[in-house]
């Protein structure tokens, strides 16, 4: 039993349900208690052990209904009803082939174990790929000793008299590699469904943003749930650490005041503690047909970020230069974009006239505890950038980052203007994948987080 | 260790902790009604030895469990609620300063006296070390509900309520108490409980608990109920309850929990809320009746406004 619990902690790793060696031990001792008896007992019993939040419960559940399934398949009772019990002749028939006996006898238990036992030897369990299933099917059948059985039929095809026994193996054969699939697909849906999962997400967290036709409407959908899961993973890493403890400074007056209960001696020593700041961002995004996909996931992120950032500003440009904050909270990020681009898409690009727009009329959101976030491409149709501005805005605030689509050798090339903004610019970063828009990100907040 | 109530039988006389039915009989017997999760995850925590955090939403009952535990085992109960920056002074212990202080000036005063015949500083000193010592030794700690917890020889249950609400560091310093059920006094080294408590750990998710936490914890999450199941509790928490009207509000606050509504009724609420209609001398629901005490489940007046229009449509829909 220890394997099969071994096998299925595995299983759960494989479904993003963390199982440290503690945890597993912690369950073997829960399942000493329990027994195997009471299914419903057992499943709870592992469940308080093994699953630590909400969701990992629904994933248990759901993993320990797929593992655990295999007490519930359904080898077809031999046909003894209808054909009567297997005769001495057909079981001496059948004397080389225990897993055919067993077929014939209907002993579940023995074709059961025959099957696990096999596909230990065939390795069932390490599958990875979908295309491996046919291929281990056939494996596992080998090592359950369907090539005995298959011998066994076309011996008995021979006589007129071992027609019945014949035809209910043949039966058997086709019901054994149905069996056979199931649980080769079984096995793939435990171990091998999340690694796959896990390698699409690696490919859509590489995938560049402003290809030619954008993003991929299949892919959309997973690409904003992978950017939720990334806001949330930071979220989880930098909401806490919000204060630092004594730093060496006495606190005095807090000291003073404590120490009149114990007659004015300063018994109790307080020190100071140091808060830290949470960020805010002001999220300035080019929203042009070539940076509008980055522009989208970067208000999804930062938006997904509100437990760690404090205040957020969102603009949005590609003449003129609008707030979006309303637009965002009406509407939710999915929508906002379209309509953003309703209210001032198809318009020339224009930097230097968004920045005057920022400029004369949001220019107060700026103080030195404001990071901006610029999101563009620098081609300013060979307008004038304004760079002034530019130095002002960088001049007010705590940090200025530019994210730019594309990469750094284009910049400066042709009509972009990149090279001279990167100038005013704390950072000046290429952020054409989701995995770059995470790493800046997280960059941004950690600098909050003096180490 | 069984509590010894007069309305039970005898079969409920026996050890609660003998297995998991036993569990939720004996629970059923303080009134609180236990799903089959629930007692199985009481079951190992009092088995394995290790504390158990609970979760969910506002007003399941988590609280309650450990208040129910504890008076099934006949164990007092040592209850901590965490909040932002509460520390270890708050939770674990503290020097008596106060009387510290006073100790230090009848030492002063008794100094040149205890002092005087000692025939050189070497000596003086030597004596000045033996009394130095008292100064931080247990008379002098004050235990906070941690330590408390500890100190208890015949164990307790130790309920520390909304652990997410305390600061990351605190957390970390749970851990020791939690794995070890010890705790250790820079002064006067480790304190190990004779009897480890029954730790139960309540969180309502406001932030991620680490994992370092999670790991030395069993974990119990507690859904809103099955109507079967809330039509027991209610019927269990409002003695004298009509039947009927028992299947109709939870057949309601059911049907209330399938809209999307700021903040959903939970049991405590459902509970609130057939103490009201009892009060009110309700027998069955009507949209009238409804609608007059619809403030007692629904806490936003959003919901309230959401709701009100749609009362006769819900109890229609079951």
């Amino acid at each position: 039993m220890q394997h099969t619990l071994e096998q299925f902690f595995r299983a759960l790793r494989a479904a993003d349900v963390r199982v440290s060696p503690a945890e597993a031990i912690d369950a073997s001792r829960a399942v000493a208690v329990t027994g195997f008896a009471d299914r419903q007992l057992f499943k709870d019993a592992l469940c308080a052990t093994l699953a630590k939040s909400a969701d990992e419960v629904g994933r248990f559940d759901t993993v320990f209904e797929t593992f655990f399934a295999r007490d519930a398949v359904s080898v077809p009772p031999p046909s003894a009803s209808e054909q009567g019990e297997p005769s001495e002749a057909d079981i001496q028939a059948t004397e080389s082939s225990p897993l055919a006996q067993a077929v014939l006898t209907g002993d579940r238990a023995a074709i059961q174990q025959t099957m696990e036992e096999a596909a230990q030897r065939a390795g069932v369990a390490e599958i990875r790929l979908t295309t491996q299933r046919s291929r281990l099917t056939r494996r596992l059948l080998e090592e359950m000793g369907l090539e005995e059985i298959e011998r066994i039929i076309a011996n008995a095809r021979r006589y007129p008299d071992q027609q019945g026994l014949a035809d209910r193996l043949d039966q058997a054969r086709r019901d054994l590699f149905a069996e056979a699939q199931a649980y080769v697909a079984r096995q793939h849906d435990l171990y091998a469904a999340a690694s796959a999962q896990a390698l699409r997400e690696e490919r859509l967290a590489r995938k560049q943003l402003n290809a030619d036709g954008g993003v991929d409407p299949v892919d959309y959908q997973l690409m904003a749930a992978l950017v939720r899961k990334m806001a949330k993973r930071l979220a989880a890493k930098y909401s806490r650490r919000r204060h630092i403890a004594h730093k060496g400074h006495l606190d005095v007056r807090k000291t003073l005041r404590r120490s009149l209960a114990y007659g004015g001696v300063p018994f109790d020593i307080q020190f100071k503690v140091k808060k830290v700041d949470k960020p805010s961002i002001v999220a300035i995004c080019d929203v042009s047909k070539s940076v509008a996909a980055a522009a989208q996931f970067l208000l999804t992120f930062l938006y997904s970020l509100n437990e760690v950032v404090d205040r957020l500003e969102a603009f949005a440009f590609s003449g003129r230069l609008i707030s979006v904050n309303d637009i965002l909270d009406d509407h939710g990020v999915e929508q906002a974009i379209f309509k953003v681009l309703q209210e001032i898409g198809f318009q020339q690009t224009d930097y230097g006239r968004a920045l005057q727009d920022f400029s004369e009329q949001h220019l107060d959101k700026l103080d030195r505890r404001t990071t901006v976030i610029i999101l563009g491409d620098g081609r300013s149709n060979f307008a004038d950038p304004r760079l002034d501005l530019m130095r002002e805005i960088h001049d007010r605030s705590r940090a200025v980052i530019w994210l730019n689509p594309e990469p750094e050798s284009y910049w400066g090339q042709g009509d972009s203007v990149m090279n001279r903004y990167a100038r005013f610019c704390h950072v000046a970063k290429q952020c054409g994948t989701l995995e770059q828009l995470e790493r800046i990100i997280e960059d941004v907040l950690r600098s909050y987080v003096p180490h | 260790m069984s509590i010894s109530n007069p309305g039970a039988s005898a079969a409920n006389a026996a050890d609660p902790l003998s297995s998991v039915d036993a569990l939720i009989e004996g629970l059923g017997s303080v009134g609180y009604i236990a799903s089959r999760r629930i007692a199985t995850a009481l079951y190992m925590a009092v088995n394995l030895q290790k504390p158990i955090l609970v979760e969910g939403s506002a007003g399941v009952g988590k609280t309650e469990l450990a208040l129910s535990t504890a008076a099934l085992l006949n164990l007092p109960l040592i209850r901590m609620q965490c909040y932002e920056g509460l520390d270890e002074s708050k939770a674990l212990y503290e020097w008596k300063y106060g009387k510290q202080l006073l100790y230090t000036q009848i030492l002063k005063d008794r100094m040149g006296e205890a002092l005087a015949d000692a025939p050189d500083m070497e000596a003086a000193m030597d004596r000045l070390h033996g009394m130095g010592d008292l100064f931080f030794s247990e008379p002098f700690l004050e235990p906070r509900p941690l330590m408390k917890a500890l100190k208890e020889d015949d164990g307790c249950v130790l309920l520390i309520d909304e652990v997410d609400k305390s600061d990351e560091a605190f957390e970390a310093f749970l851990l020791e108490v939690l794995s070890a059920y010890q705790v250790s006094v820079p002064e006067l080294g480790v304190l190990k409980a004779k009897t480890p408590p029954l730790v139960f750990l309540t969180s309502n998710n406001v932030r991620d608990l680490g994992d370092a936490l999670k790991r030395r914890c069993l974990h119990l999450h507690i859904p809103l109920p099955e109507a079967a199941l809330e039509e027991k509790i209610v019927a269990s928490r409002v003695p004298g309850i009509e039947a009927k009207l028992t299947r109709e509000l939870v057949a309601f606050v059911q049907s209330l929990r399938t809209l999307d509504l700021r903040k959903a009724p939970s049991i405590s609420e459902t509970v609130d809320w057939a103490r009201a209609l009892v009060l009110l001398h309700a027998d069955s629901l009507s949209p009238d009746v409804v609608r007059d005490t619809l403030n007692v489940i629904l806490k936003f007046e959003q919901d309230i406004a959401a709701v009100e229009p749609q009362v006769v449509e819900l109890m229609q829909r079951r």
